[in-house]
């Protein structure tokens, strides 16, 4: 995903919030990853936003994607720049109406944003894991934070929503924990990755597995992997657009001049926004996160988790009402994929709605204001929330 | 709500479960949610009109009605309504036998195409008839087959399904009023209402 935040247009915002942790697994009781490997303490960070109500039945889980973090909406300060990365739908009155409803938000395990990752000082060693860190899943993911939401004392969420590996999240989180999700809305997302997504993701890695800084992911003592990472970061960002919405943005336009260059200076505005893209990303991303997450991504595979190669059978043992939103440009996670899942959500009899919006903004429309998925989003989460209260 | 669905509304039952094909805004599935306590689901192509019903709190998906009945497992709804569609149906045998696969019951409702009006305008003037219920040219109307009533009857024996119920009626397609046809409906009728079943 990339970054959009900006101030709300009208001012509407859910003030400020604060970053919180919760710390479990502490040795002997070590999570057992899906790697087999054992992980503890973990510290998952997390933000909130609205009340709990009393029967603690309007909980909303958000899942963030690749480079996204807990903080989801509002401000940390007064005089913060910037609100969290889904401010646009996360408010008083928004899609997600923090007036009705109890958001929760947390950083990913392997993330860099407070959760516990590559970046965190090893309890042994007292040095950052760096390679030392297992390969985590998408698994291990929601597992760490159904451990926060048992810390939180939340039972039932109304509905888990996120999009891209969020979306990932989403999708895990109803096979795995039936009991406990009442509405899913994937966006942007699929049950697991193409080979055209996972060559990109490949690409992204080896630029920084082969930028001579990265040392093995052992860096932190020194100068680190930035090269790698913003060139990672700048496929990352060719993939989350569109032919057309580059054509849009960029079309062949120089970047602050009448003519070539002659050299290998950024002559077109492309060039010079991705470089400063991938410029920006290295200030506040860990390369290894980037690692470890997008091989996270690579290996989601919800059929072949959950469903023993079967799509239909991974989503029958799930009960959940889902919202499945796909945009028609996204061609990282093309509708087609989308539709797959539907379909095998409908051969379970599961009460679906499925949405194709037109956007012309690729596979980063999701993040982008849109008035037809705010207003899907809310209704969505009026009727699933009133349908939940009458049973 | 247009006349036909509310006829369509009389014959579905209380808290049964609906598959609306070609649902539109929602009209007819948000009127059953709310009276009759329905289980509704909608196919629709359209995305401003997908959205409208997930607006209403409806369950809709989007796509193409020929290929999204394919993936309901048999017996899934208690009701599926064609509303107003057979007409652009391509492939109307096969529709209609998926319909009654994942249905126990089917409605079906369509422009009489022996209506008078229709009968008189080609006879009188030799042009291709354009009528309130069927109001294009020849040459950019969806509607690409032509059925009257008798025939809906008649492909009922030759492809075997069972004609239930039928109502015919006279009505705009856009009004919400309309008189139920009893008098040699083949001839008076608008529109013809078919609940149909398996012919077992």
């Amino acid at each position: 995903m990339s970054e959009y935040i900006e101030h709300d247009k009208a001012g509407v915002s859910v003030g400020l919030v604060e970053k919180k942790s919760y710390t479990f697994a502490e040795p002997p009781n070590e999570m057992i990853l899906e790697c087999g490997a054992k992980l503890g303490p973990i510290t998952i960070a997390y933000e909130t936003c609205g009340k709990l109500n009393d029967d603690k039945s309007n909980a909303v889980l958000i899942c963030h994607a690749l480079s996204g973090d807990s903080h989801v909406a509002g401000y940390y300060s007064e005089d913060d720049s910037k609100p969290g990365w889904w401010d646009i739908m996360v408010g008083p009155g928004k899609g997600i109406d923090t007036d009705k409803y109890f958001i929760i938000c947390s950083n990913i395990l392997g993330g860099c944003m407070g959760s516990t990752g590559p970046c965190t000082y090893h309890p042994k060693t007292v040095e950052p894991y760096g390679h030392n860190f297992p390969v985590v899943t998408i698994g291990d993911m929601v597992r760490a934070q159904k451990a926060l939401l048992g810390h939180l004392g939340i039972k039932k969420i109304l509905s888990v929503i996120g999009g891209s590996i969020g979306g990932m999240q989403v999708l895990e989180w109803s096979v795995r924990y039936p009991e406990m999700v009442v509405s899913a809305v994937p966006l942007a997302t699929t049950t697991r990755h193409s080979a055209l997504a996972i060559a990109f993701n490949e690409v992204a890695r080896q630029a920084i597995m082969t930028d001579p800084n990265w040392n093995n992911g052992d860096y932190y003592a020194g100068p680190k992997p930035d090269i790698g990472l913003a060139v990672a970061r700048m496929i990352g960002h060719i993939t989350y657009l569109s032919d057309e919405s580059m054509r849009l943005k960029f079309g062949r336009r120089l970047q602050d001049k009448s003519d070539f260059s002659f050299n290998f200076d950024a002559d077109f505005q492309v060039e010079s926004y991705l470089r400063y893209q991938g410029a920006k990303f290295v200030d506040r991303f860990d390369a290894n996160s980037f690692l470890y997450i997008t091989k996270a991504a690579d290996y989601f595979d919800l059929e072949k988790q959950h469903g023993s190669g079967s799509t239909v059978k991974a989503f029958s043992k799930t009960g959940a009402k889902f919202l499945v939103v796909s945009f028609t440009s996204d061609w990282l996670y093309p509708t087609y994929q989308s539709k797959s899942m539907v379909k095998a959500m409908k051969k379970n009899g599961l009460d679906v709605s499925f949405c194709e919006i037109e956007a012309q903004w690729g596979h980063d429309a999701f993040l982008l204001p849109s008035e037809r998925l705010t207003l899907l989003l809310r209704s969505f989460l009026e009727s699933t929330y009133s349908e939940n209260r009458k049973e | 709500m247009r006349f036909d669905l509310q006829i369509i509304a009389s014959w579905i039952e209380k808290g049964s479960k609906v598959l609306d094909l070609g649902c539109g805004e929602g009209d007819l599935l948000y009127f059953l949610k709310q009276n009759k306590g329905v289980k509704c689901t909608g196919i629709e192509r359209k995305e401003s009109r997908v959205a409208r019903c997930i607006e209403k709190g409806l369950s809709v998906l989007q796509g193409d009605i020929n290929e999204e009945v394919f993936d309901f497992p048999d017996n899934t709804f208690d009701y599926v309504v064609l509303s107003q569609t057979l007409q652009q149906v391509y492939e109307p045998s096969e529709l209609i036998e998926s319909l009654l696969r994942i249905g126990k019951k089917g409605i079906v409702s369509f422009p009489n195409f022996s209506y008078w009006r229709v009968r008189l305008q080609l006879l009188l003037t030799g042009y291709a008839p354009i009528t309130r219920q069927l109001p294009y040219e020849w040459y950019n109307t969806p509607n690409i087959r032509v059925i009257t009533l008798k025939d809906f009857r008649k492909f009922s024996k030759e492809v075997g399904f069972k004609i239930v119920n039928e109502v015919a009626v006279n009505s705009h397609s856009y009004d919400r009023s309309g008189k139920i046809i009893k008098f040699l409906p083949d001839l008076y009728a608008t529109y013809g209402i078919f609940l149909i079943g398996q012919d077992k």
